[in-house]
């Protein structure tokens, strides 16, 4: 049996489908979630209002979601970099960990000077160290054709490993002595904590401001810069790029580099903004390098997009926290999120392929 | 599922198309077109790129559904859903793009895709039904080769094979020749003779009128998405078939040149180059020539004779095993495509839409695509999208492209007008040199003049001309002189009043005869 419904390649993509077709996913998304809901015998209106309201609902809400919504900003950034110019970097967590590897070597090697500095010096060497994880992954691609997706998914596990190493398995550096029983990383001083901003009564913390001045950074780079014009035309057509003289094995590199090196600063500032430890076990729970690969998804691979999609999944995610219990399944938010996802790529295919009905074939 | 009793051969029309109507956003490709194919017969489908020639053959082959009209194969009333449908109902087509896999053997390829109910591959059996097929028409193929080691032409006979294989009755073949030599392109046409004299029915997509006049039986002319008339290739003649293609005459006469050519001043010295190809084979050997001023010299050649890699390394893409070449009387580091570019090479590649232009890019982005690293298209690393519009406006005006916009990309506009595109941005570089490979390739009669046009125009203000071109009637119209390459070599090097079809293709075919060649590919002399 044949389906009666076939795809037909969209010749053009009318720009309305930019907007409508996020829309219409979430929209979808919403529904199926209802339906679920329904099915488990709860009101989805309720629980969508609940949702909201302790997702955004008060200052506390919200403040909580900037805090889940900043690492995802920097991985999500991280993917959408690579993904909109056909390079696809899963490898966000691994440079995320090794991000906050380097930062916390340095935030705890500088606890005792001046604040502003030892931030700086954290972020610069977040970015550092993930965007040399990165590099690895760019230069295996640009040099010996390797495919990005297999190494950046295998560097996940040498850096989670490499985590496990260093607080677990080792008296390193980073592990405090004192936690005899249950290793754990030693703690930043105080000084060395990033410093929150205030607006209209909302905690932001600095990495999410950060998150926002990078996000416009790479937007004006991609869309204004020559170098975004170059890594466009290799995107587009890699024989057109060395037609046109320009030097794509670099430009693969430095695009994978970069996309690293965001995501350390996101490692960065998990240790100097929330967790003030290199903390190997919770890191690695939280899979903030695939969450990402869903809000850069989400995005349309827009960089400053994914800074505003993951404060939608950072609430979202907030809210599964604040309201988990017995009348609220710790999973529920997890089935929004994926049906989210869900619904935006198939909306994706929608807006580069329309439906048509196939009619039912009769000989006469 | 259609299953048509072509054996009961008692229609003597094979496929009959009625009304079709096929819309596409903002186009109406097919607008009533009808179309009727009868039984032995070889059927011409002319038209220019865009009269929607491909669309009612992608509706034949069920690839695309038509929002109105009927389609009967055999006198039976179908309605096909799918290529599949269209091959069980035995209509097969012939892609002008090559659909196998270069790593499989041709039978392989020829049973890939098959519905078949036994797993395992019968390899001995099919070998001879694909060697019965192959001596029945003259597809000479070896049916254990690997498709990657055959010639252009010998991988389109496997597509041939292909449908035959499967029993197809009606075959399509979409712009066939376009790959192929003359003399390959007369092995096809007696092919296509035999099968139709075999009862099946040939419907061959062409815009060249030559060919069409040459193979069919008759011929369907399509404009502007309409059919302007059916008519007997005998009761009919080029210049007809043109104006009923083209809707108005054209001149088809030997380029008139306005400036003077100068070979004795040149702006191409190209000496004793060898390169190698994408596999490593030497392509290129020891080849030297030059290009005068203004002048326009032709590089003829069976394709895969190493002239795409000669073009690739005066464009700067390819490096040179040994020689080199200047461009007026400057050395050009040769693998470099700045340099080249620098040096004022104009490079029309054979692959325009993914080599010459990034296909996704916009009308403007595409302008700028050799530009985009100085001043005024950026300052400082930024681009200028203000300076980059104004560009691209004041270009397509002259260049009478047509485009919605100059933000709309290149791979939406027709063949002529990305051509268009092409030459617009190199020109606007004022070059010195133009190497341009197939500069006509696939384009429709119109758009062929205006490219021509074109370039006789850079010749006449001085640009040196190196045109390569599998279209001898092209090269033997617009230069001043042919150089043949074979083996990597150039073997001959013949003024153009002096040659002839023939000779030419002799030399093409590595023939060598007193008066047109050069007996051991030494350097060749410009000749006045």
């Amino acid at each position: 049996m044949r389906s009666p419904l076939r795809l037909e390649r969209r010749l053009s993509q009318p720009r309305s489908l930019r907007w409508l077709v996020p829309l219409i996913s979430i929209g979808a998304a919403l529904v199926l979630g209802s339906i679920l809901m329904l099915l488990t015998g709860k009101n989805p209106i309720t629980v969508f209002q609940r949702i909201v309201e302790s997702g955004f609902g008060s200052k506390t809400a919200l403040r909580g979601s900037l805090i889940a919504a900043t690492p995802l900003a920097f991985t999500g950034m991280c993917a959408a970099i690579t993904f909109r110019v056909g390079i696809i970097n899963i490898g966000g967590e691994g440079q995320f960990f090794v991000g906050a590897i380097g930062a916390s070597l340095v935030g705890l090697a500088l606890g005792g000077q001046p604040t502003a500095f030892t931030i700086f010096a954290m972020i610069v060497m977040g970015m550092l160290f993930g965007g040399a994880y990165a590099a690895l992954v760019g230069v295996l691609k640009a040099r010996f054709h390797t495919n990005e997706i297999i190494t950046s998914l295998m560097l996940n596990y040498l850096a989670g490993i490499l985590l496990n190493y260093l607080i677990f398995n080792s008296t390193s550096y980073w592990r405090d002595p004192r936690s005899i029983g249950f290793p754990a990383g030693k703690p930043l001083e105080a000084r060395a904590w990033w410093p929150k901003f205030e607006l209209f009564g909302v905690q932001i913390p600095l990495g999410f401001l950060i998150a926002i001045v990078l996000g416009s950074l790479v937007l004006f780079l991609y869309r204004r810069t020559r170098f975004g014009f170059e890594v466009g035309v290799i995107a587009d057509s890699p024989q057109a790029a060395r037609y046109a003289g320009m030097n794509t094995r670099w430009k693969i590199i430095a695009v994978v580099t970069l996309s690293g090196a965001i995501a350390g600063i996101g490692g960065a500032s998990d240790v100097g903004d929330f967790r003030h430890i290199l903390d190997a076990k919770g890191l690695q729970l939280a899979g903030y390098g695939y969450t990402g690969i869903v809000v850069a998804a989400l995005a349309r691979f827009s960089p400053l997009a994914a800074v505003g999609v993951a404060v939608v999944i950072g609430g979202l995610t907030n809210a599964g926290y604040a309201l988990q219990g017995p009348d609220f399944q710790s999973g529920l938010v997890g089935t929004l999120q994926g049906l989210l996802l869900f619904t935006a790529v198939a909306g994706e295919v929608l807006t580069r392929y329309r439906i048509r009905l196939r009619r039912t074939t009769t000989a006469s | 599922m259609f299953e048509i009793n072509w054996g009961a051969m008692n229609q003597e029309v094979a496929v009959r198309m009625t009304g079709i109507v096929k819309r596409f956003p903002g186009v109406v490709a097919n607008d009533g077109v009808n179309f009727e194919a009868r039984v032995g017969e070889v059927h011409a489908l002319l038209g220019e790129n865009g009269a929607g020639k491909s669309t009612l053959s992608n509706v034949l082959t069920g690839l695309y559904r038509p929002d109105e009209g009927t389609t009967e194969l055999n006198g039976v009333q179908v309605s096909l859903a799918s290529p599949r449908d269209a091959l069980s109902a035995g209509i097969g087509m012939v892609h002008q793009h090559f659909r196998l896999v270069p790593t499989f053997t041709v039978a392989e390829n020829i049973v890939l895709g098959e519905k078949n109910k036994n797993l395992l591959i019968n390899a001995s059996e099919v070998c001879a039904r694909v060697e019965q097929l192959s001596t029945r028409y003259g597809l000479a193929v070896d049916p254990r080769a690997r498709v990657w080691q055959l010639s252009v032409g010998e991988q389109q006979r496997v597509e041939i094979l292909k449908v035959l294989y499967r029993g197809a009755k009606v075959l399509i073949l979409d712009e066939p020749t376009a790959v192929l030599t003359p003399q390959e392109a007369d092995t096809l046409f007696a092919t296509l003779r035999a099968m139709a004299k075999e009862g099946r029915t040939v419907i061959f997509i062409s815009h060249k009128l030559e060919e069409v006049m040459a193979v069919s039986d008759r011929v369907t002319v399509l404009r502007g998405g309409k059919t302007v008339g059916t008519v007997e290739t005998l009761s009919t003649s080029t210049r007809d078939l043109a104006r009923l293609m083209v809707g108005r005459e054209l001149v088809f006469d030997r380029v008139v040149r306005v400036g003077m050519s100068e070979p004795s001043n040149p702006v191409l010295e190209v000496s004793n180059i060898s390169a190698y190809d994408d596999r490593g084979n030497i392509a290129v050997a020891d080849v030297s020539f030059v290009v005068g001023r203004g002048e326009i010299v032709g590089v003829a050649g069976v394709s895969g004779n190493g002239q795409r890699e000669l073009a690739e390394v005066l464009g700067g893409m390819r490096p040179v095993i040994a020689g080199g070449f200047e461009v007026a009387g400057i050395k050009v580091t040769a693998g470099k495509v700045r340099q080249s570019i620098k040096a004022g090479v104009a490079h029309i590649p054979e692959d325009r839409l993914h080599t010459g232009l990034a296909a996704s890019h916009s009308v403007e982005d595409n302008l700028v695509l050799k530009s985009y690293r100085h001043k005024p298209v950026s300052k400082f690393s930024v681009i200028q999208r203000k300076i980059i519009r104004r560009h691209a406006v004041e270009l397509i005006e002259r260049y009478d492209v047509k485009t919605p916009d100059s933000a709309t990309p290149v791979r939406l506009l027709s063949g002529g007008n990305v051509q268009k595109v092409l030459l617009a941005r190199e020109f606007s570089a004022d070059p010195r040199v133009l190497v341009a490979a197939s500069p006509t390739r696939g384009l429709d009669v119109g758009a062929i003049e205006g490219v021509r046009k074109r370039i006789v125009e850079a010749a006449d203000r001085g640009v040196g001309v190196l045109i390569i071109s599998e279209d001898l009637e092209e090269l033997l119209s617009m230069s001043d002189r042919i150089l043949v390459m074979y083996e990597g070599r150039i073997i001959g090097d013949v003024p153009t009043v002096q040659a002839t079809r023939e000779a030419i293709g002799l030399l093409m075919g590595g023939i060598v005869t007193a008066n047109t060649g050069i007996s051991n590919a030494g350097i060749t002399e410009p000749q006045s």
